[in-house]
């Protein structure tokens, strides 16, 4: 399944959020690659910058008060000069959006099936009567029961699970070639959010597509991630296979959320905790982000932010000390 | 001497400190046109928490088990069904009246803003409670200081701070101090870390183990998280369309589930090793809709073992083994099941 191209590239991204008071410097030099058919998962808390990455890939980061830097290419558009007339013939058909909440992504006062037409009949311009056909075979293929009765179904006449299974197949609609997930299966019942990823798993294998998937829980990493990119103040700090990291995580920002992590065995236990809190994004400090909660930093880590080590073969860890804490 | 001590212990250490008896909250929906329909979101709802210990309630949504924290709490009336507390029926003639109640039993929420006046600052939040029943303002704000310093946040720095002053993990900090200010015996925690980020949930879920000890509290703490729930209880009970599935001790439970629902919810936890990866969902299909839940046993509908009987007879709670209570057709002897049809599911 994985060729070597590169579907996604991005190099020093920065992403801010510019007000009449203040800058908030949400995303902060981004280097992220994506082959062809990868399925990346980026890990990280509230704040880090991973939402924003994710729209900064589609543009979708409001206009006006963003300011984007940095290189940019998404399945060999540049997405950075890319006019915004042309940017609705990238969305949809080469990159397209799952969201956390269904019921805000979907319009309330159409139907399932009239949503999943018109898309069709705009990006792909075919007639209405083939785009019907088309999203039933959608709907089937997202494993929606009676799939003909619920084209006609409103979203708020459908469960929790079975809107985001509308809303996936409605973004797998026009075959895109890079799908973004932003915490999907977190708002689901935990029965259901397993059913969910396990139908993505599927379908990004039978589509063949390439996946960025943000989440916060490392368990639904484990389930579906073949890389893991773990982000802290709008910056990556270790980037590995899944199997790695989520064995042995190298960076101290990424052992301590899986220790803070509760899972079975942890009973009885106390759970180690990370001290402090996330930095503020508006006044960034020069060192590494993640010094002044870290029990390893020292004078180096606060004159400058580390690059990234390569301290075993396919990781990435950015932190100076990576070599002696991999031993 | 302040009045607002912990009350004492009136009922011993063998008499459970918390009650329910056939709790039930029915709530009618449906217009004049559409006739009238009831939503069962609790039915018949029996369970025991003893002293000192954390019971802990799982179950998806709709299952029943917010409905079930309000109902005691009492911030709703129930449908049918008594709380007795420490021995005395709640609310009764001759029981405890709902006002020293609500004083035994506090509660935090999971929406940790909107549980907060955002007008009044942290201190003056923590000293209302106090002083609703009575005492001085200099007495309640000196005894919210105190408690800001046992949730772990600074009160020279936060006390005179607003809601949205506060980051999502101090404010749940604010809401278990002020839980904890009218000295109560029994606290409801209602999902209090789901909406917090890990390292966050992490700190809070220790806090709420050390208070415990402080204070010799009783929790009852309510999830989705299965992982929480069995780090933090010593019994679970799980809960599924407004009824009891399974209950017992916490090991028992995850190491050998007995009811059907359970091993499933289980089994749907990412497996935390993408070398084992799970490749078929153990369900299929959401919760049903609970205002007409199916007849019988609630979860036929989704389990791979339903047959004939299934449909025709509600499952009783049978004993399995010490507090370990399970209710399904399939393990109780006699039930009818080994002789009835196969259904599909």
């Amino acid at each position: 399944m994985k060729s070597g191209n590169s579907l996604v590239r991005a190099r020093d991204l920065h992403v801010s959020f510019v007000s009449r008071d203040e800058t908030v410097k949400a995303v902060n030099g981004v280097d992220l690659d994506l082959a062809e058919g990868e399925v990346l998962c980026i890990l990280g808390e509230s704040g880090s910058g991973k939402s924003v990455t994710l729209r900064a890939l589609m543009r979708l980061n409001p206009k006006g008060k963003t300011v984007m830097s940095g290189a940019l290419t998404v399945a060999g558009h540049d997405m950075m000069t890319l006019p915004d007339a042309r940017l609705s013939a990238v969305r949809g058909k080469v990159v397209s959006m799952i969201f956390q909440e269904p019921m805000t992504a979907l319009d309330p006062v159409f139907t399932i099936g009239r949503q999943i037409t018109e898309t069709l009949i705009r990006h792909e311009g075919i007639s209405r009567k083939e785009a019907e056909q088309r999203a039933l075979d959608l709907l089937e293929l997202v494993q929606i029961p009676s799939a003909k009765r619920r084209l006609g179904a409103y979203p708020h006449e459908l469960s929790g699970g079975l809107r985001q299974r509308a809303m996936i197949a409605m973004a797998i609609s026009c075959r895109p070639k890079l799908l973004l997930a932003d915490e999907p299966t977190t708002a689901l019942d935990a029965t259901v959010q397993i059913q969910i990823l396990l139908l993505l798993r599927r379908l990004q294998q039978e589509l063949g597509m390439g996946v960025i998937f943000v989440t916060h829980d490392l368990g639904v990493a484990g389930e579906i991630a073949d890389r893991i990119a773990v982000m802290y103040a709008g910056r990556m700090v270790e980037l590995g296979s899944v199997g790695d990291v989520m064995a042995k995580p190298l960076h101290p920002y990424a052992q301590g959320l899986m220790g803070a992590t509760v899972h079975a065995g942890t009973r009885g236990r106390r759970l180690t905790t990370i001290p402090g809190a996330p930095p503020d994004l508006r006044e960034l400090i020069p060192g590494c982000a993640f010094a002044p909660r870290c029990q390893y930093a020292g004078e180096a880590c606060r004159q400058r932010m580390p690059d990234f080590t390569y301290p075993v073969a396919g990781r990435a860890v950015r932190c100076i000390r990576a070599q002696e804490l991999a031993a | 001497m302040s009045d607002l001590e912990q009350l004492p212990d009136r009922g011993g250490p063998a008499q459970p400190l918390l009650i329910v008896k056939n709790l039930a909250k029915h709530f009618p929906i449906g217009s004049f046109l559409s006739g009238k329909q009831v939503v069962r979101a609790v039915d018949g709802l029996d369970l025991v928490i003893d002293k000192r210990e954390t019971l802990g309630i799982v179950g998806e949504s709709g299952c029943g088990k917010s409905t079930a924290s309000r109902l005691i709490m009492s911030l709703i009336a129930p449908t049918a069904g008594e709380i007795v507390f420490d021995g005395d029926l709640v609310g009764a003639n001759g029981g405890i009246s709902l006002r020293e109640y609500r004083r035994q039993v506090q509660m935090v929420f999971q929406d940790s803003y909107s549980s907060l006046n955002p007008r009044l600052t942290i201190e003056e939040s923590i000293a209302y409670g106090p002083m609703v029943h009575g005492e001085p303002r200099g007495k309640a704000a000196a005894r919210a200081r105190e408690l800001l310093e046992a949730v772990g946040l600074n009160p020279a720095q936060y006390a005179r701070r607003f809601p949205h002053e506060l980051s999502g993990g101090q404010r749940q900090r604010v809401n278990i101090a002020r839980a904890l200010a009218l000295r109560p015996r029994l606290i409801i925690l209602d999902e209090p870390v789901s909406a917090l980020d890990k390292s966050v949930e992490a700190q809070v879920l220790n806090l709420l183990l050390d208070l415990k000890e402080q204070f010799g509290l009783t929790y009852l703490f309510i999830s989705h998280d299965l992982n929480v729930v069995e780090h933090v209880a010593d019994r679970v009970l799980v809960m599924y369309l407004g009824k009891v599935a399974e209950v017992g001790p916490v090991e028992e439970i995850f190491r050998a589930p007995a009811h059907p629902y359970t091993r499933a919810l289980l089994a749907s936890r990412p497996s935390m090793d993408p070398s084992r990866r799970r490749t078929e969902p153990p369900l299929r299909g959401d919760p049903p809709n609970p205002i007409n839940p199916p007849s019988g046993c609630r979860f036929r509908t989704r389990c791979v073992l339903a047959r004939a009987v299934c449909a025709e007879k509600v499952p009783a709670l049978l004993r399995q083994g010490d507090g370990h209570e399970t209710a399904c057709h399939a393990i109780t002897p006699n039930s009818g099941y080994t002789e009835s049809e196969r259904i599909a599911a």
